[in-house]
């Protein structure tokens, strides 16, 4: 994408993911989001003097599918210590890997067929979490500090692209993407907003094919949202500093949502010095091929192999069928669908149910069962139920699972009898002359506004199609 | 004195108490603590519990451990769950760890009685424990001088027969070197063979818990419950643990010993007699031997000194004054820290910490620390070489006896020397062993070393208990 004088974006991201494993990365204590502050804590993440780390099996397993996934190299690896006073770091230093990462060299192929490299994808610690009251709410000034060693300790691993993103809206179809691999790898939930995944983005700007620019750090983007409105700003910044003969600097900056702006966290020179040596406390981690290859053969099928399988399935699609795909395909829901096109439904209608309706109440999916969702379509395609009781039929599922058929009848979804339906139409021509004379005349747009009346007069159990039929009958 | 496996058949035959026991150990401290300033922290009341403990196991016909009922004291870098661990420095005052440490785990399940906490250079930094933020202890042998460190309080302890055993961390020759000056048995276990978990580190790659005993046997014994493989240290050897007493009497006929130049140069006269005299022991025992020289060796401490402080310097860095110890008020965390860190580290650890800094700073790392660590894989190397030659390294401990008060206090450079002869082991993992063989000046004690490859104790107990026997102690 091309900015204003010609300039072009270049954005490599770092992605940090914490691994959905048991227990933290050193210690036994549960790896688990939202309990009681320093609850999930024992001697080895608290860094008392003497503790020393044990790596977590999981966590490492979960590092290599996600190497797997992106089609890295697993290479020996070893760990070393990033050196740094924070306090909600309790050995105040962050065991990481350096120079010999347990991935390195992969790709990742987006939904428009772009190509993003990857570096590497290593394993780290996290820290745990501050709360600043008082002054700025960040750590200078407070008046008080508040930490909660809970998250200390948890296996993160930590996603290095290489410089190949051009536009905000790649980036944001890169983390979107990833987001997708690292829930299938089971290595992630990809919550953003609980912070499991959390986004560095580095920014520069040059004319188009001129070497690099210098680039910027920008820090704290916790949604797709920020991630591409930082990315736009810092871009349109930097261009305007260069069309003003300046120079940019290489920094890391802050993301304001609220001001929607960045700032100078620290530049190059005030940048830490973190004094990186071999972990002594841990021994070099080399996965053997078995232990590799059976990390591989339990991988289930990756976002774009599924998005393919899906799409096969649909002929011609239009854009919001391929928009529905990837609903289905972000939250997983193809299973659903699947399930109900394997018993006869219609691919259209199943995909615009689950990217709907299901997509609606995500969050109850779980009272979902592929059976009820495959009978409710069913039902709906029969002419059993009309569209708006397909929905509520479907909000009622998901809102305490159950049966369709029962569901259906407790409401009184039955079908309308051809009688009935024949009756209420004629009840309507008679009604509205004028709208009967300009459908009669060949003005089908007016069909919809009988399918209403319809609606109204029967309390939606009429099924849209009959109606059409019922009317061309008496044309 | 009784030794500690005299001691353990006693109370476990019934002829002896477990409290009995601590009774005596205690009465020993209670007449020379004041004076000797051995211990930072008698736990009477732990150590009347777990000697009950002995005694009722004892009293109900269970086994109660090889150790049973053997008082021992503990290095104050150790932790013990409730007990105040200190390491020895105003930055930990106070502070009572909510776990133990491997070692006191093993300890308590072979029936020792750990009496209490001993003194040390803070943090294990240094070779008197006049780096002691408590103040120094006094060497029982002869007051006006130091018991070597940074284990001083230790071997004190067994020294002056306040307990048969105690435990020290070896980092540089922390075991050896006061063992040497205190005239007692020091052993440097190979790097791995003892559970690290809850050692308070000093420098991660290099420290190592061991024993201090007055006799061979007694040493063997405690190691033998120390060692073995720990799933809380993943630096810990998978192996099963060797045994070793039943080793202890092997003697040493067909080994071969290398005497090596640069594991006595600069020694003392006294010093390289005992030496000279314990080689014409072992020979007399049946060994050969063969001088050698490993130039390599000479690097050691320059190496020691970049990589040891590099590793203190973030293994020290949690001492912030935010979740525990010392907290000393200031206006924002970065002062306060920095207050904190002020107050509560001596000139040393704080000499240490810059010192490691720097050697792993941007622009530093190669030239220092990178290069230090390419020595370090020399010096492996070169030990390797030397045992496909011989079984055995033969050496002094440490270059004279035991020194007076304030003599190396002033040039920290004098004082890092009294390690040259013990930090190549630490640098190379390997395992070694201090026995006291002679004396020199005033009548005291000099120490001889026995250097090995990792993994090779048994034949260091063994050929430590034909030196042993030669100086005149059956």
């Amino acid at each position: 994408m091309t900015l204003e004088h010609g300039y072009e974006m270049v954005v490599g991201l770092e992605v940090h993911t914490e691994l959905r494993t048991r227990s933290k990365m050193f210690c036994g204590c549960a790896n688990a989001f939202g309990a009681e502050p320093n609850t999930n804590i024992c001697p080895v993440c608290l860094g008392l003097p003497g503790s020393l780390p044990v790596l977590n099996v999981r966590a490492v397993e979960l590092a290599m599918a996600i190497g797997v996934a992106l089609h890295c190299v697993i290479a020996p690896s070893t760990f070393h210590r990033k050196n740094y006073f924070y306090p909600d770091m309790p050995k105040d230093y962050q065991i990481s890997q350096y120079d010999l990462p347990i991935n390195t060299g992969g790709y990742l192929d987006l939904p428009d067929a772009s190509r993003v490299s990857i570096e590497r994808a290593h394993l780290e610690e996290d820290t745990g979490k501050s709360t600043h009251l008082g002054g700025s709410g960040r750590l200078q000034g407070a008046d008080r500090s508040l930490v909660d060693y809970n998250r200390s300790g948890v296996p993160l691993v930590e996603i290095v692209s290489g410089p190949d993103i051009r536009s905000s809206a790649q980036a944001r179809a890169y983390a979107q993407e990833l987001r997708g691999i690292l829930i299938a790898t089971g290595a992630s939930d990809g919550r953003m907003e609980e912070g499991s995944m959390r986004i560095d983005a580095n920014v520069s700007v040059r004319q188009a094919n001129a070497p690099l620019g210098t680039r910027c750090e920008i820090k704290n983007l916790n949604s797709l949202r920020s991630l591409h409105r930082a990315i736009d700003y810092e871009a349109q910044r930097q261009v305007e500093m260069l069309e003003r003969g300046e120079v940019v600097r290489q920094e890391t900056r802050h993301w304001d949502e609220n001001l929607g702006e960045t700032s100078t966290m620290r530049t190059k020179e005030e940048a830490e010095d973190y004094r990186y040596f071999r972990e002594p406390d841990l021994v070099d981690l080399a996965p053997d091929q078995a232990w590799q290859d059976r990390v591989r053969a339990a991988l289930g099928a990756m976002p774009a192999e599924r998005r393919r399988l899906l799409r096969e399935r649909l002929q011609d699609p239009t854009d919001a069928q391929l928009d529905a795909v990837e609903v289905v395909i972000d939250l997983a829901l193809e299973g659903l669908v699947n399930a109900a096109v394997d018993r006869g439904a219609d691919v259209t209608l199943a995909i615009a149910r689950a990217a709907n309706e299901v997509a609606a109440g995500i969050e109850h999916v779980t009272n979902l069962t592929p059976g009820a969702f495959t009978e409710t379509v069913l039902m709906e395609q029969r002419g059993d139920l009309s569209a708006t009781q397909a929905k509520t039929v479907l909000g009622e599922l998901l809102a305490g699972g159950g049966d369709p058929g029962v569901i259906a009848a407790a409401r009184g979804f039955e079908r309308l009898s051809s009688d009935s339906l024949e009756a209420t139409v004629a009840t309507l021509i008679e009604q509205f002359p004028d709208e009967w004379g300009r459908y009669r005349d060949g003005d089908d747009k007016l069909a919809q506004f009988f399918i209403g009346q319809v609606m109204k007069a029967t309390n939606g159990q009429a099924n849209g199609k009959s109606v059409v039929l019922a009317l061309q009958a008496r044309r | 004195m009784r030794s500690a496996v005299r001691i353990a058949e006693e109370v476990r035959s019934g002829a002896s108490t477990a409290v009995a026991e601590l009774a005596g150990a205690l009465e020993v401290v209670a007449a020379r603590n004041e004076e000797l300033h051995v211990f930072l922290y008698v736990d009477e009341e732990g150590a009347l519990a777990a000697a009950e403990r002995v005694d009722a196991t004892v009293a109900s016909g269970g086994d109660a451990g090889p150790l049973a009922g053997v008082p021992i004291a503990i290095k104050d870098n150790m932790c013990q769950r409730g007990v105040p661990t200190t390491c020895a420095s105003k930055i930990l005052e106070g502070w009572r760890p909510p776990y133990s440490a491997t070692v006191i785990d093993r300890l308590l399940a072979a029936g020792a009685v750990p009496v209490g906490k001993t003194n040390l250079d803070e943090f294990a930094m240094g070779s008197s424990t006049e780096n002691s933020a408590f103040g120094p202890t006094l060497n029982p042998l002869d007051t006006s001088r130091v018991p070597g460190g940074s284990s001083g309080g230790s071997a004190a302890a067994v020294a002056a027969g306040m307990t048969p055993l105690a435990i020290g961390s070896d980092t540089g020759g922390s075991i050896r070197q006061p063992a040497s000056l205190c005239g007692i048995i020091g052993v440097k276990p190979t790097y791995g063979l003892v559970s690290r978990y809850g050692l308070v580190a000093f420098a991660s790659s290099l420290d190592q818990i061991g024993p201090f005993a007055t006799n061979v046997t007694d040493a063997a014994t405690l190691l033998e419950v120390l060692a073995g493989h720990d799933p809380m240290d993943s630096t810990s050897l998978p192996e099963a643990a060797p045994s070793l007493v039943e080793h202890v009497r092997d003697g040493v006929a067909g080994q071969r010993i290398g005497v090596v130049r640069e594991l006595i140069e600069g020694a003392d006269d006294e010093v390289l007699e005992s030496v000279t005299r314990a080689l014409a022991a072992l020979r007399e025992a049946g060994a050969t031997s063969v001088e050698l020289s490993i130039p390599e060796l000479r690097l050691g401490l320059s190496a020691y000194y970049l990589i040891a402080p590099a590793e203190a310097s973030s293994n020290l860095a949690r001492y912030d004054g935010v979740r525990y110890g010392l907290r000393v008020d200031a206006d924002d965390v970065t002062a306060m820290n920095e207050a904190t860190r002020t107050a509560g580290f001596g000139a040393e650890v704080k000499r240490r910490i810059m010192l490691g800094t720097y050697a792993l700073s941007a622009g530093y790392y190669d030239a220092y620390y990178g290069q230090a660590l390419k020595v370090r894989t020399q010096m492996i190397d070169a030990f390797a070489r030397a045992y496909r030659e011989v079984d055995l390294l033969l050496g002094a401990t440490t270059p004279s006896v035991a020194f007076a008060f304030g003599e190396k206090t002033a040039n920290p450079l004098t004082m890092y020397l009294s390690d040259v002869f013990t930090i190549p082991t630490n640098l190379a993992g390997e395992a070694a062993i201090s026995v006291p063989f002679g004396t020199g000046e005033g009548g005291l004690p000099v120490g001889v070393q026995l250097l090995g490859p990792g993994r090779s104790e048994a034949r260091l107990f063994a050929a430590a208990r034909v030196l042993e026997i030669a100086d005149g102690r059956p």
